[in-house]
């Protein structure tokens, strides 16, 4: 069986009066690609923020590669961030630096004595791998919102994390690029052996990019499963709902 | 009638509320500062590169408003002390005027609208768009290096370009001293270096320090909570200047007594 990296039990988080994640439970296993669905609003980007310490959970465990997340200290933290890439739903590059700047920022910040050349050609395989080589001297403001996402991904991919966390990897895009995200983030998992959790409300993305669904509604997982065991023959109105409207031609 | 009363009983509560829970968060903020400039890893590169693009940003409009407060304070105050036959006096006034006062608050208010600005807005832009939890998530203390280094150049750049305006201001002056009461250059600053006590230059170098300060934890602080997309940007510039202003001229007020009271011992 292959090893767990993710264990979530029982997580709670509320903001103010208001409960968003009620008793959550997931499990996620190595190279396992697992897509968290649901409408705006229901917690899936609270979630992935658990897990790499940017919200503390209130109540509940979220492990993560062994660690208990909400306790481990500042130097626990910053390693285990080390392990763990996160792509940003608006890309989250800085303004301020061009595209070569954005990748060197992670990588010479966390790993010391490195040279300039081995530097270069780490960003350079990764915008290859991202296939946005062209790009390097480039600022954010230039790019378009599909290679603003490619970047972001590559950014993440500089530090050889296990997990990657994809925040509404395809929010925003015309469906072509769409399609072309999806298509990288089968391949980041196919080529770097990561673990994935893609956050999305894209039927199709989660179909292209998913082995397993997880349906958060109301606080809590609904459903699990493979696309096909959670959706074409779902029984809860609002699952069936997502389905129809991704996937009904009208 | 009951109805509103109860109404409004929470209004009053949650402003007063709201308004205690700023001042703790805005100290913890000036703590956590304090904490984190003394904890490695120390950012000295990026400290000298916020150094230079706050000095080179303020440099024209600070060169700008010095001259021209040289020449108009010149300019003014001369039909007075013509009255008394004391315009001979001008150098010394206006020595006195800039090193001890016009010159930190000239460049203190012009630094607040600048640079203040420009960190509230640039801070808040970073946090509405994630890049600040970007930074966090890559295992880079976004308050260190984006705060401290930050904090750190404006309280060490505005003492030195207050020096600068007040040179610029001299100049301004001497000029027109120049023009209408034919000083030499070195009469001029003879007359002005005779005038200002080392407790003068001291006591601005000192508060252009607490100015810079000042203006650089308001504009952290504000960008770094801002909130609510563009609007929220927008909102923690405004603010960042507006509370910087008003803290720079109470500093000013309590500078000048504890200068004083030095001055009489």
């Amino acid at each position: 069986m292959a090893e767990r990296v993710v264990h979530i039990r029982n997580l709670h988080k509320s903001f103010g009066d208001l409960d968003v994640l009620k008793g959550v439970d997931l499990d996620l296993f190595r190279e396992e690609n697992v897509v968290v669905l649901g409408r705006s609003g229901t917690g899936k980007s609270v979630l992935i923020k658990i897990m790499v310490g940017l919200l503390r959970q209130d109540e509940g465990i979220m492990e993560v590669l062994g660690k208990e997340v909400s306790t481990l200290t500042a130097r626990e933290l910053n390693a285990l961030r080390l392990k763990i890439g996160f792509s940003f739903q608006n890309s989250a590059l800085y303004d301020s630096m061009t595209v070569r700047e954005n990748m060197e920022f992670p990588l010479v910040r966390n790993i010391k004595n490195l040279t300039k050349k081995e530097i270069n050609y780490r960003i350079e395989e990764l915008l290859d791998a991202v296939g946005l080589p062209q790009t390097i001297n480039q600022m954010p403001s230039e790019l378009s919102g599909g290679q603003k996402k490619r970047i972001g991904v590559a950014r993440t991919l500089i530090l050889n994390p296990e997990i990657m966390l994809y925040d509404e990897p395809t929010a925003g895009l015309d469906p072509i690029t769409c399609v072309e995200i999806n298509n990288l983030i089968n391949e980041v998992r196919e080529r770097y052996k990561t673990t994935s959790i893609v956050i999305t409300h894209d039927l199709t993305c989660a179909k292209m990019t998913g082995d397993r669904m997880a349906v958060l509604l109301d606080g809590q997982f609904r459903a699990m499963g493979t696309f096909d065991e959670v959706f074409p023959r779902a029984t809860d109105q609002r699952i069936k709902s997502f389905y129809d409207y991704n996937f009904t031609e009208t | 009638m009951a109805g509103e009363a109860s109404d409004r009983k929470p209004f009053i509560s949650k402003k007063i509320d709201k308004f205690f829970k700023g001042l703790a968060d805005a100290w913890n903020f000036v703590l956590r500062f304090w904490k984190e400039v003394f904890l490695p890893p120390y950012e000295f590169k990026e400290v000298l590169h916020q150094c230079y693009r706050i000095g080179v940003e303020s440099l024209p409009l600070i060169s700008l408003t010095g001259f021209i407060v040289g020449i108009v304070f010149t300019n003014q105050s001369r039909p007075s002390l013509s009255e008394f036959g004391a315009s001979s006096w001008l150098p010394s006034l206006i020595s006195i005027a800039v090193v001890r006062a016009m010159g930190p608050l000239v460049t203190a208010l012009i630094a607040a609208g600048k640079v203040g600005s420009s960190i509230g807005a640039e801070i808040g832009s970073m946090k509405v768009t994630e890049q600040i939890d970007a930074m966090e998530v890559s295992a880079t203390n976004p308050f260190k290096f984006l705060v401290v280094t930050r904090v750190l150049a404006t309280t060490f750049m505005i003492p030195i370009l207050v020096m600068y305006t007040d040179f610029v201001a001299l100049i301004g002056s001497f000029l027109n001293v120049n023009a209408n009461e034919l000083v030499s250059l070195s009469t001029f600053f003879v007359q002005v270096f005779e005038s200002i006590s080392f407790l003068d230059i001291w006591s601005s170098v000192l508060k252009s320090l607490l100015f810079g300060f000042t203006i650089g934890i308001v504009g952290c602080y504000k960008g770094y909570n801002s909130s609510k997309g563009t609007e929220g940007v927008g909102r923690a510039a405004n603010s960042a200047v507006v509370i910087s202003m008003f803290l720079i001229f109470i500093e000013e007020l309590l500078a000048l007594q504890v200068v004083n009271a030095i001055r009489g011992m």
